[in-house]
């Protein structure tokens, strides 16, 4: 394994200036770093920038209406979060299903933004629940809407002296948020499909609105499926809807056949857990 | 007498517990694992932790096509390769042939290049960033060939069998009802924890010492020897500890010693070669994928008349272990059951895919799994019971099997059937997801099911292999009066260590604690041979035993006296005693090896499992929840040990049958890495309940017939069947995936 050379900057404001100064790939937890290292995947960066004492980017606290999350946070941290799990449920059921107890103690959030996976666990939950992502230089900060951090296979809208330094969720009153993965086994396993649906009702006799449905690994990145999201707009969880929408999103996406699943079962198994989400939604 | 696990058992007849108080589980358990503390605390030596001042390291430079002709190798002129060794076909002093069954496989690739990862080039250096750097200037010109892929389209066949009994074609005009099937299983990875490791060492004398990571430390002496022109004293290997084989490093570290051999002649120093689990994952054997075809005829009063049996194996590019592996796999296709009308043609064939080879269970596993399935739907299309239908058909004492072998003694098919399903309660669980089939609306989201297995397994090496291998197992009393068991059978985490030391101490009247074990090195112990084919217990335990016998013997007629109060006196005054014991053929026990007639093995072992799992309907993705497994393994030497072979064979038959899965595009294998290759985790475990039956064999005088391999023919058969039991579906093709699962049963909604 070829080891690049690495710093670790006490402060951010060192590592702004070190980002300005040459290219560096930011290190935040490792977990897919070191993978790709070992594993010879891609041409090994010059230099590695270890972001892991930069406290400044950790700490989970409530802003306003928003839940924000520094981009060094864990998956244990966000599992031990009572904020999130009070707040934001989903979150804590997506971080449990990451990797297993090693990979959740180390790994980050900041980590799997950037590192723009398809199949990155986290992400359509950040998708379906309209997360910005805060990224920072020395030029300063700007907000990103997680609709558009991901721009192609493995390409985000960071640029070269840019990091993630955190994450805000809005908390919208009357959401429900809804999660699922489906892997090969029941830990340490890459999505074959990763759903994250949102919807604004204030009873469950209501109609939905602002449904987001955030969709991985059935695409070169993760994606929201908004024509989906267009026809559930104003609808009630009924049959109906529940196998309309089925089909449409089966009709919307385009997924792949690779090493860990097939185009049709991605396809299919899609369109089956929003069936099932719509279904549990309205109770029938 | 059984021995359950759920109910702590007196200890089984021949049992032999410690008699000093070792630190241990509790009585009739067994003693604590000999190796277990040092691999606990880290202290255990695997081949990356030895040490050698002065080593290089060693790389493989392979092909990156499934078939070429090999043009030129070119060093670029511009690196400096005086600080490094350079190896080719060329500098191979003897026959450039891994020495196996067939003289087939190149050490180094010469002329025409026929898989994937087949080894072109070795480099050694002082160190890695040199290594990497010296591979990155060798430059291999090759000429593409068309491969051959598919190994039903290969006309290059490596051996071939067929066993007729009976009159096939009276069979099946009997026969009521004929049931056809197809049935594919593809490779599996073993995925032992220590990947293939070997150091090699220069000797003073012009030969070479390996130490490394393997089963078979005799394979790898003769494969020395015959390359490297060496003579047996030239030739040493040496076995490290060993982090797991499962016949993965049965034949594989043959050419690994031979690669990492000759780095170091080249160099003049210790050269190591350590893969990493990619290389590991890409280059070396698994299990061989299958086509197994079934024609079985039902009489009207469901007796089962005729079977046709096809069956094809892929062996990759070489034939490796192919003609033993297919052997099994063709005298176990029958399954457990009674016909008098049999015929099983098989062949293994040549693909340009990386050469399979052994995986516990060996060849057995893929053709059973065949069997049990056409025994499930069969009963399905009579409507019978599947317990029912094998409560009839299985093998009782007196039954005669394809190969005409007589079943006298040791048939434990009904008792591990009838255990197996009582503590699993399977007729009351059918009954129950039969109901709830009945009930389920199309929007279910889950559902239960049970299903069945019974399989039976040879016992040690197939046919006349016993004999052929002719091993000697020694025990010495040295003249210090020391008592060492003198063995080339290894340890590779199974528990040959723990389990000799109990025999031999059983058959002296000694404390275990005073038995020692000499170290795996062929320049001290005798061939007594591969640890494989769950034979080490049965045959080489039972020569071990014959041979404290004799000495036993020896000492007590000398002193007069028992043998633990009078064998260290009677070292001072005799000096040392060694037994070395040679392997006689069992009485009675026949087969030619011309005509697959006669006895195929001198016992079997068998198995049934019964697994239940739920399906998830939306997403068809299984959850394994338990395996109630019953095994006759003749006798239990070591209860916890037993039980650890039964479960993890298990664990590793709930993989194959849900999971694992090798993916190739042309010739590649695509998840060569722990990313994508998956096996279950430990969540992803059932439940095991282990039941261990002893029917003994008499010709072992302590009745052991081996274990390792049994749980692996059961599991994936009975997983399918429950697979079925909950949806409806059968799936031929292992692994019974989601996308299998799904697929299948969007047709049968459709229907
Ligand atoms: C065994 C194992 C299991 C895994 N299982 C899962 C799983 O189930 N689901 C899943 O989604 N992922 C999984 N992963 C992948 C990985 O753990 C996650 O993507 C994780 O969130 C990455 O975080 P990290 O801090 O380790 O990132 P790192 O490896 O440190 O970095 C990942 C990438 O992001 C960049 N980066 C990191 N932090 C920042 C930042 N703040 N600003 C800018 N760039 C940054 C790095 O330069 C790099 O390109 C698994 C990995 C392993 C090894």
């Amino acid at each position: 394994m070829i080891e690049p050379p690495l710093v670790s900057p006490p402060t951010l404001a060192d590592a702004y200036r070190l980002l300005a100064e040459s290219v560096y790939r930011p290190i935040a937890g490792g977990t897919d770093v070191l993978v790709q290292l070992s594993g010879q995947l891609g041409p090994p960066p010059d230099r590695l920038l270890d972001l892991w004492r930069l406290d400044e980017l950790r700490g989970i606290e409530l802003d306003g209406d928003a839940l924000v999350l520094g981009a060094l946070t864990t998956y244990s941290g966000i599992r031990r979060s009572a904020v999130c799990r009070d707040l934001l449920p989903a979150l804590v059921e997506a971080a449990a299903t990451v990797g297993a107890a090693q990979i959740q103690n180390r790994a980050t959030l900041g980590g799997n933004i950037a590192n723009a996976s398809p199949a990155g666990d986290m992400l359509p939950v950040l998708l379906a629940t309209d997360a910005t992502i805060v990224v920072g230089s020395i030029r300063g900060e700007r907000s990103i809407p997680a609709r558009s951090f991901w721009t192609g296979y493995r390409q985000t809208a960071l640029r070269p002296d840019e990091i993630v330094i955190r994450i805000r969720i809005p908390l919208v009153a009357d959401r429900q948020v809804r999660f699922r993965k489906i892997g090969t086994r029941r830990a340490q396993a890459i999505s074959k499909v990763v759903v994250g649906l949102s919807w604004v009702a204030p009873t469950s006799g209501s109609p939905w609105r602002t449904v987001r449905l955030g969709l991985g690994s059935v695409a070169e990145r993760p994606i929201r499926v908004t024509a989906t999201e267009a026809f559930l707009e104003g609808r009630l969880p009924t049959p109906d809807t529940a196998a309309e929408a089925a089909q449409r999103v089966a009709a919307e996406i385009q997924p792949i056949d690779d090493v860990r699943s097939t185009a049709d079962y991605r396809r299919a198994v899609t369109a089956r857990v929003l069936h099932r989400l719509i279904r549990e939604a309205g109770s029938w | 007498m059984p021995v359950g696990r759920t109910a702590p058992a007196p200890p089984a007849p021949g049992t032999v517990l410690p008699d000093t108080p070792t630190p241990g589980p509790a009585p009739g358990r067994g003693p604590l694992r000999r190796e277990g503390p040092a691999k606990l605390t880290g202290t255990a030596l695997y081949t990356d932790d030895l040490v050698f001042p002065g080593a290089w390291h060693g790389a493989t430079i392979r092909s990156t096509e499934a078939r070429a002709r090999l043009l030129a190798i070119e060093l670029d002129p511009a690196f400096d390769w005086s600080k490094v060794v350079v190896v080719t076909a060329g500098d191979i002093p003897g026959p450039n042939i891994v020495n196996s069954i067939q003289d087939d496989q190149p050490i180094l690739a010469t002329d025409e290049i026929r898989h994937h990862a087949e080894p072109i080039v070795l480099v050694a250096a002082p160190d890695r960033a040199l290594l990497r750097q010296a591979v990155g200037q060798v430059i291999v010109r090759t000429e593409p060939l068309a491969p051959v892929l598919d190994p039903l389209a290969s006309d290059r066949v490596f051996v071939h069998y067929e066993i007729e009994t009976g009159d096939l074609a009276a069979g099946f005009a009997e026969a009521t009802l004929v049931i056809e099937g197809e049935y594919r299983v593809g490779h599996q990875e073993q995925l032992y924890i220590e990947n293939n490791a070997m150091i090699a060492v220069p000797r003073a004398d012009g030969g070479v010492a390996v130490h490394g990571s393997l089963q078979c430390p005799y394979y790898v002496h003769n494969a020395l020897k015959r390359s490297l022109l060496l003579t047996d004293e030239q030739a040493q290997v040496v076995q490290a500890e060993t982090g797991g084989g499962f016949g993965g490093k049965e034949e594989y570290p043959s050419i690994l010693a031979l690669h990492a051999a000759l780095l170091a002649r080249a160099c003049g120093r210790p050269v190591r070669m350590i893969y990493d689990r990619h290389e590991d994952i890409a280059a070396t054997t698994k299990r061989h994928p299958a086509v197994v075809r079934y024609r079985s005829g039902v009489a009207a009063d469901g007796r089962l008349v005729a079977q046709d049996i096809e069956i094809v194996m892929d062996a990759g590019a070489y034939c490796t272990l192919s003609p033993v592996v297919l052997s099994r796999g063709t005298l176990h296709a029958g399954g457990p059951y009674a016909c008098p009308n049999v015929r099983i043609r098989s062949r293994a064939v040549a693909t340009n895919t990386p050469p399979n080879g052994a995986f516990r269970g060996f060849g057995a596993p893929q053709t059973e799994f065949a069997a049990e399935m056409q025994v499930n739907r069969i009963a399905e299309a009579l409507g019978e019971s599947p317990l029912d239908l094998r409560r009839r058909w299985l093998y009782r004492p007196g039954d005669t099997t394809p190969t005409g072998q007589v079943l006298r003694e040791s048939v434990a098919a009904e008792e591990v059937l009838e255990r197996a399903a009582e503590a699993a309660e399977f007729e009351r669980v059918r009954a129950r997801t039969a109901g709830d089939r009945a009930q389920r609306g199309p929007d279910a989201r889950s559902a239960h099911g049970i299903g069945l297995a019974l399989a039976w397994h040879g016992a040690g090496f197939t046919g006349s292999g016993e004999v052929h291998l002719a091993s000697v197992a020694s025990v010495e009393l040295t003249a210090d009066g020391r008592l060492v068991i003198l063995i080339g059978s290894t340890e590779m985490g199974q528990g040959t260590k723990t389990i000799f030391p109990q025999l031999v101490a059983d058959a002296l009247g000694v404390p275990m604690d005073d038995v020692e074990f000499a170290p795996q090195d062929t320049a001290l112990v005798p061939d007594s041979g591969p640890t494989v084919a769950s034979r080490t217990a049965m045959v080489v335990g039972g020569l071990v035993i014959e041979a404290c016998r004799r000495l036993r013997a020896v000492v007590e007629e000398r002193s007069g006296g028992p043998f633990a109060d009078t064998y260290r006196a009677d070292a001072g005054t005799h000096g040392a005693t060694r037994i070395d014991q040679h392997f006689r053929p069992y009485p009675g026990v026949d087969f030619d090896d011309t005509t697959y007639r006669g006895d195929a093995y001198p016992a079997f072992g068998w198995a049934s499992a019964v697994a239940e799992v739920d399906v998830d309907l939306d997403t068809g993705e299984v959850a394994v929840r338990s395996v109630v497994a019953a095994d006759d393994v003749g006798r239990v030497i070591h209860p916890v040990l037993a039980e650890g072979q039964v479960e993890g064979g298990t664990l590793q038959a709930v993989g194959y049958a849900t999971i694992e899965e090798i993916k190739l595009h042309d010739g590649r294998y695509l998840n060569d890495r722990l990313a994508t290759y998956l096996i279950p985790t430990a969540l992803d475990a059932p439940r095991i309940s282990t039941i261990l039956v002893e029917a003994p064999f008499s010709g072992a005088p302590h009745g052991a017939k081996g274990i390792g391999e049994l749980p692996m023919d059961v599991g994936a058969p009975a997983v399918v069947a429950a697979i079925h039991d909950a949806t409806g579906v059968w799936i031929h093709d292992l692994p019974a995936s989601p996308e299998r699962i799904l697929a299948a049963m969007d047709t049968l909604v459709r229907r």
